[in-house]
Formats: C-alpha cells, structure tokens, sequence
C-alpha cells in the first residue's frame, strides 16, 4: 500500500524533478504531466533524467492553461496511467511542480493509511464559498467560456456580459450539484476510478469543458456524487492573495513553515535553495517539527491584504497616495487644535502640557517660523522649523508630523494668523479635536501698543479669515470633533469647556485640573471693540461684550457637578 | 504624450551615435537575467562595492555607459565578463543627463527583461532583500503583473564633516553614511506624467530649506520591465508611456515599494562639486551642487539630532519610506 502523486508542471522542471525523486525515495510512484507548452528539448531532458526511476512515469501531455479545461484533462490523464501502472496505490495525491512536502513522506502514508476511505477535497457549495475573486461564482458553471481570459480578456468580458444581457444559460447535468474548492486534493483510489470510468463521464466532461476554471469544481462537484466519505480541506497548505493569485513561499518562511501542519505546501519560489535544502533530506530529523501553529501563516498572509487594500493610515508615501476621501485614516494619530486659548490664558501652552500630559506645541504654521514645543529647531523626522520649507506643503507637513509622532499625543495652537492651507484637511479628519474660541485675535490687538488705524485693517482681515475658517468647520464635510465657543460666551466660564476638552485628550484618566490657568487681564477690551465699531468695522465673532466691563476674575475651581460618569 | 515618446525614442537614436562601444559581453546575456545599466564618470572608487552588492542581489549582466572617466574606471572594468562598457565624450547635459544613453542601451538591449537604471552612489533595496534575491521579487512582480517598481531615493549621510571619514574602495558606503532623514519629505502628483514628485530630505533642508520647491526630486521608479516602446523621460523620476509611472495606490491602500539608498554624501563629494560645478553638466545649470558650496564653505554636516540611522529594510518599511504591499 503506497500513495500516489500525481504532478503537474509547466516551469522549473529541476525543482520538480528533486521533489519527484524525494517522493520516490521513499517508495511512493509518481506521475508527471509536463505542460505541452515547456519545449520538447526540455521535456527530453527531464524524461532522461528521471528515466532511471521505476517509479516514475509520464502521461499524456496537455496544454495547460489558467481557467481552462486543459488542467483537469490533464489531471485525467495522470490519474489514469498511474491507477494502471501501480496497482497498490490507495490514494491519489495531486501536486503541481511547485509544491514541496513539508512533513516526512512517511508521516504522510501513515496518515492515510489511517484513513483508508476518506477523501480529502475542499468542496463546497458556490453560494458558500466566501473566497471567490472576480466575480464569477455561480455563472461558472451557467455561462459558457469560449474565450480565454489571459489572452482574450476583452472578448472574455464581453460574451459573459452579452450572455448574462440574453439570458443565456447552460442546463447543468442531472445529479450534478455544483460544488467548488482548492484545486489540490488527495483521493482514494476507489473514489477516483469511480470518477474516471463513471458512465457518464463523457457528459461531465463535455459539460464541464465548457465552465470557468473547472480544476476548481470538477473533481470537487463529481466526488460529491461518488464519494463516501468526504473531508472537506486540503492536504496542501495554499494561500491566495485578494487577486486570487497564490502567495509564494521563500526561504525566510523556513520557520513558519516548519510550523504549519500540512503535508505539503504551495507554492514554493524555485529559487527558495534554503527551504528545498531543509524539506527534501532524507534525514526524518532534519524535517523536526515545531509546535505547528499554522494560523501564524493566515495571520501574516491576511496582514499582507489588509496592508495591500487598507494600507497603514495617515501614510502618505511613494506607493501610497490616497485621492481625497478615500485616505482610510487622514492622520495617524489623534491631535488636538487650540484656536484663541494662548490668547485668553496667560502661559496656556505650559499649563496644558502640564494638565494634558500631551506635547503641547505653539503656533505650527505661524507666519515666521513653526513653533514646536520647547522652541525645538527640529523634531521627529527631522521636520524643521523653516516656514518656507513647511509651507511648500502645509498639509504634507501636518499628515507628517502627526506620522512621526504617533504614539504621543499632539496639541498645538492656531489662529488666524496662521498658514490657513491646513483647515480643509483638519476639518475632515476624525483625528482632529479643534477648539475655537472666535473672535479671541483681538485680544494681541487690544493689547499691542500699535496705531489704531493699522490695528483696524488688521483686525479686519482676521476677521474675515475666521469666518472663512468657521465656515469649513461647519460645513458638512467637517469630521472632526468641533467645539467653537464665542469668546464673551467663553469667558463667562471658561473651565466648563476646558474640563471637557481636556477629558477627552486624557481619555480614560480623567484627569482633575488642579490649578486653573489665568485669564489675561480684558479690562478696557469692550471699550476696544466698540472703538473699533466707531471705525466702521464691526467686530462680531466675539459675541456681546458690554462696553462697560468688571475685570474679569477666573472663578474658583469647583467641583465638577456636570460630569456624569 | 505618443509624440513626446516617439520624439524621445528618437533623440536617445541620435545620442547613439556618441556612444562607442568599449566592451561586449552582452552575447552572455541570458533570457531571464536581469540587467543593470548605469552611466557614470570617474567613480572608480565605488565600483567594486557597486559591483559586489548588484551581483549578490542577483544582477546578471551590468550596462555601463563611462563618460569620459579619467580615473581607471576603464581599466577596472575591462575583462569582466558579465559587464559591457560603452564610453563617450559627449555632454551629459545635452544627452539629458544621460537619460538618452541610457533609453538608446535599454531599447537595445533590455526588450524582455527586468531592467534596473540605477547611479553608482544608489543602492536598491526592498522588502525582503536580505533573504530574497531581485529574480524572486521580479518573479512575483511579474505574476502580479506589475510592470514597473518604485523605490523612492534616501539621502544617507555621516555624522560629522563629510571629509571626517574616509571612504575606501570596496567598503560598504552605509559604514560611513549611515544616517537619514525619517520622515521631512513632501508628495505631490503630477497630472502631466501621473507620477508623484517628492522632495524633502536632508538636501531640502539644508540647502534649499528657503526654497523648498527647487530641491532635487527624490521619486525613482529604477526596476522596470523592459519594452522597447518605453523610455525614461527624466533621469528615472518618470517614463512614457505613463502607466509606468502609476506605482502608487489611490484608493487607501499601499503597493509595494523599495528604496535607493543615495551614498553621495561621503569625503569623495567635495571633489566631485567643485568638479560638477566647472563641467556646468548637471540639472538645473548645477543650482544642486551650487547650493552646496553655498551652504557649506568646506565640508558641510548634515547629520542632526532628529536623524535616523540605517539599520535594514524592515526598519525603512516601519517608517512608512517603503512598502512590501502584499508581498509577504
């Protein structure tokens, strides 16, 4: 009693070559199917070589392309010399050239030899199976496919539309129940000779001449029908990518190998010299297993898709340049924005980093140059401070300070002052906590020394650049988290809002302010405001300030009556 | 953008006729060899490191193009049988900075094959390069029918003076140059050529941090598989026909990605400025090297507190400076 292989191959023949003589070592037969398109001289080349072996044959060759029948009809051929010429074969098991056993060949006769009826075939049903690329699940087996897809996409495309357009469809066989699976199965012999000389195999094979990709539903749907006793999974461990292409394995997957608990994996990269060194030795202790873990391998394959579709968020790099609203994550870390607080609080940037825990830093995009936390000439990345540098691309200068800093939490100020370049991108991205106390630009004027006039025009444009600002937040494309306070509104009481603000940044700590930052004196601000009235320019995103006005006093630290956790 | 093709298919014709051939081993190439070409002139020094780091990374025939070397780079090059030389006096500013050469060998020569375009101060790297040779890396571009692959250039640089260390022949460069710039570098598409334009990196911010838009390029697509009908456009920031250039995903997700690691920066860059900076052969009338002798009276450093130092791919991958994609 022995196993048989079966195996295909259209390229690397040496590869194939060194795992059919592993495979006859120890003493199991192998068949090959050569692709008709490897050239003759090649073909001689291999038959010579493997010649010598008595448990080698070579089947009738096929042309064997993607998605066509050629490959079944070549398994067909395969499976058929080798029931005939070795009649103590049990099981069948196909392998493509590329595959390479992973466990001893021993290990694996007595695996089925435990086994004896049991057929292992991943075959599903098509509305159940999740893994279908392209498209194409059901109509597989209604359409008809005269073209090729490699080749012919065009025409491929355009028959299955005019089809599915005229209602074209194929009646399937009766009895036939359409089923799908991995390509690589181990059969019994009962069950495959029931397959091959079945009496109507000439009208599953004319019908099944005709479905897409039938090595994926042939052997799966008919052993359905013949088989006793099905196990539905693959001995061959075979990964596919989200284009439904296999993913290769290479010498560094050694390890990971060496974990999994298949008999045989695919594909192999032919050059992988490390892997087929360590699998093909005679040496059963060479092959010595690992604890198997073989979800570590899904892990890194589903790690690789997600990173290919997904893409890591806030990165935007040589191979990754999402179009707007298609970025997965703007930022890769959530920051906050302060808008009119260094104006209102004495030493504001100082007491948040204290009350926050965060980096706080200044005005990023002030005109002159950017303000990084503690007056720094150059933070992580080597982002530096020159403002011409970081306003060649304000918003690549957010995405990149945000990327080099993730882990740690961002705050800094912004004013209208500021490169207003970046309030798009801040406005949309959910990472961005922006709080905006209108109309607090005033305060720098109020206070400068500077002549009225120049103070009135200035004023005036910041105004205008603040409402634009406003406008953006509150535009319904705005994702971010957005609190905009008027600034009489604000100042009434000014630590409801920060108790807020500052929860959130901390998260779950909830921190307590224990001391509360200073106000700066506004006395004489109201009188400011209305002078600036005088002049014809009406300042209004501050809100309603008396003309006549208390100095304010920060009110004492309460408790907080308002949180409710 | 056919024309410009055709117009540029043209001109590397017409530059042909500069070329003379030198040596030919290109009889050897095979049909699945994967092919280096480079044009260069007196970097002799950093040829035998060049050569052993392309050849261990599976490179099977080297393309060279010496632009009137007077250092011997001849002399070290004769008589290697998987190189072929060809050599010119002709201007390299007027050849568009060697691009002409380089598309008039590649139509030549490289119809078929993957080809990589690289300087003798870049080395390639990308992701798994230190388990997996560049044939397994063109195998799966070629199965996932990827024609062309980006590898973005990273300035590397020393701690200290350039001149503080010196260079010697045969040395790995990232002994000495083993610093870089993280995360400073800005990307922008451009509609003309769907490729993306990136700056940043210690150049920008060193010598044109007050006029950021006039630094060097740093986007490279180097490794492409080769058809007569392409052509690099500029230096090999770009080709035609433009969906070469579409190395970047737009809708979230990452493709797979590389890097060049640029060893300008080593003792032999003073030289080599003052030289360039005679020859007026270089981009933008020389403003690069220019900027330099500005920027630094002797020996500048770019080294900084915030710079990063090289350890391997995984790290540049971590970085977000490439991506293995779904290579895994």
């Amino acid at each position: 009693m022995s196993i048989g292989i079966v195996m295909l191959v259209h390229n690397s023949l040496e590869r194939a070559a060194q795992v059919a003589r592993h495979w006859t070592a120890s003493g199991c037969p192998v068949v090959l199917h050569v692709d008709k398109s490897v050239t003759r001289k090649d073909f001689r080349a291999l038959r010579d070589r493997l010649r010598p072996d008595p448990l080698v044959r070579f089947s009738k060759r096929h042309r064997c392309e993607w998605g066509t029948w050629g490959i079944v009809a070549a398994s067909q051929a395969a499976s058929e010399t080798m029931l005939a010429s070795f009649p103590d074969v049990s099981h069948v098991f196909l392998a493509s050239g590329s595959c390479l056993p992973l466990r001893p060949v021993a290990e694996l006769v007595d695996y089925l030899a435990a086994r004896p009826q049991t057929d292992f075939i991943e075959s599903a049903t098509t509305s159940d199976v999740p893994w279908i690329v392209g498209g194409l699940g059901e109509e597989r087996f209604t359409l008809r496919f005269p073209f090729s897809w490699k080749r012919q996409r065009r025409l491929f495309d355009k028959w299955v539309d005019v089809q599915r357009r005229f209602k074209l469809e194929r009646r399937i066989p009766p009895g036939l129940v359409p089923h799908m699976g991995s390509q690589w199965w181990c059969l019994s012999r009962e069950t495959l000779s029931r397959i091959l000389k079945s009496p109507e195999r000439a009208l599953h094979d004319r019908y099944f001449r005709r479905v897409w990709i039938p090595d994926e539903s042939y052997y799966q749907t008919l052993a359905r029908l013949y088989s006793r006793n099905i196990e539905s999974r693959s001995l061959t461990l075979s990964k596919f990518d989200y284009q439904g292409k296999p993913h290769v394995f290479y010498d560094d997957h050694l390890q990971l190998l060496r974990r999994s608990d298949c008999f045989v994996a695919r594909k192999i990269w032919p050059g992988a010299e490390r892997l087929y060194r360590a699998f093909l030795t005679d040496d059963a202790g060479a092959m010595k297993k690992a604890e198997p873990n073989p979800a570590k391998i899904d892990r890194i394959f589903a790690k690789a898709v997600d990173r290919r579709t997904r893409g890591r968020p806030g990165l935007y790099m040589q191979s990754r340049m999402p179009r707007n609203g298609r970025e997965n994550g703007i930022t890769a870390h959530p920051y906050s924005v302060f808008q009119g607080f260094s104006e209102l609080f004495v030493d504001f940037e100082s007491w948040l980093a204290n009350a926050s825990g965060a980096r706080v830093h200044g005005h990023l995009f002030a005109p002159k140059r950017v303000e990084f936390a503690g007056g720094e000439s150059i933070i992580d990345g080597a982002l530096t401070d020159n403002a011409a540098t970081r306003d060649h691309a304000p918003e690549r200068f957010l995405t990149n300070l945000i990327w080099n800093t993730r882990g740690e939490r961002q705050c800094f100020q912004f004013s209208p002052r500021d490169n207003q370049e970046v309030n798009w991108i801040m406005a949309r991205d959910p990472n961005a906590q922006i709080s905006v106390v209108t109309g607090a630009w005033a305060v720098p004027l109020f206070r400068s020394k500077k002549n009225f006039s120049t103070l009135r025009s200035e004023a005036a444009r910041l105004q205008r650049v603040e409402s634009e600002q406003l406008s953006i937040l509150r535009s319904n494309h705005a994702n971010a988290q957005i609190r905009i306070w008027s600034m009489a509104e604000f100042v009434e009481s000014p630590m409801e809002p920060l108790q807020t603000v500052l929860d959130e940044i901390a998260q779950k700590k909830s921190r307590w302010i224990g001391e509360a930052p200073r106000l700066v004196d506004l006395g004489g601000f109201g009188q400011f405001l209305q002078k600036l009235k005088n002049e014809g320019m009406h300042p209004y995103l501050m809100g309603d300030f008396p003309v006549e006005q208390e100095p304010q006093e920060m009110p004492p630290v309460k408790q907080r009556p308002y949180l409710v956790r | 953008m056919r024309v410009r093709r055709r117009r540029r298919i043209l001109r590397s014709m017409r530059k042909s006729l500069e070329l003379t051939m030198f040596q030919d081993n290109t009889s050897a190439i095979r049909p699945d060899d994967i092919l280096l070409v480079s044009t260069m002139r007196n970097e002799s020094v950093r040829l035998p490191y060049f050569l052993e780091y392309y050849r261990n990374l599976g490179v099977g025939h080297f393309l060279f193009i010496d632009n009137d070397s007077t250092d011997g780079t001849l002399e070290l090059l004769g008589g290697q049988t998987d190189i072929s030389v060809w050599t010119t006096s002709g201007s390299y500013l007027k050849s568009s900075f060697g691009v002409d050469w380089v598309n008039r060998l590649c139509r030549k020569y490289a119809h078929g094959h993957w080809t990589l375009v690289v300087d003798p101060d870049e080395l390639f790297v990308y992701p798994f390069c230190d388990t997996r040779p560049i044939p397994a890396l063109t195998d799966w571009l070629d199965s996932s029918s990827i024609r062309s692959f980006s590898a973005m250039l990273i300035d590397v640089y020393p701690k200290g003076p350039l001149d503080a260390q010196p260079y010697v022949a045969g040395q790995d460069p990232l002994e000495i140059a083993c610093w870089f710039d993280s995360g400073n570098y800005t990307i922008r598409p451009n509609p003309t050529y769907g490729n993306l334009w990136i700056q940043g990196g210690p150049r920008s911010r060193m010598f044109f941090a007050e006029k950021p838009w006039e630094a060097p390029a740093l986007n490279k697509i180097p490794l492409v598989k080769w058809d007569r009908k392409f052509t690099y456009v500029s230096s090999t920031h770009m080709l035609l026909p433009r969906g070469l250039n579409h190395v970047y995903d737009e809708w979230g997700g990452e493709k797979a990605s590389g890097a060049l690691l640029h060893t300008k920066f080593l003792d032999t860059f003073g030289g080599k400025a003052r030289e360039e900076m005679e020859r007026g052969q270089h981009y933008a009338d020389s403003a690069e090297y220019r900027a330099y002798a500005r920027g630094s009276k002797e020996s500048p450093d770019l080294w900084c507190p915030s710079s990063e130092k090289y350890i391997n791919w995984r790290q540049l991958e971590i970085l977000g400076l490439m991506s293995k994609g779904n290579w895994a």
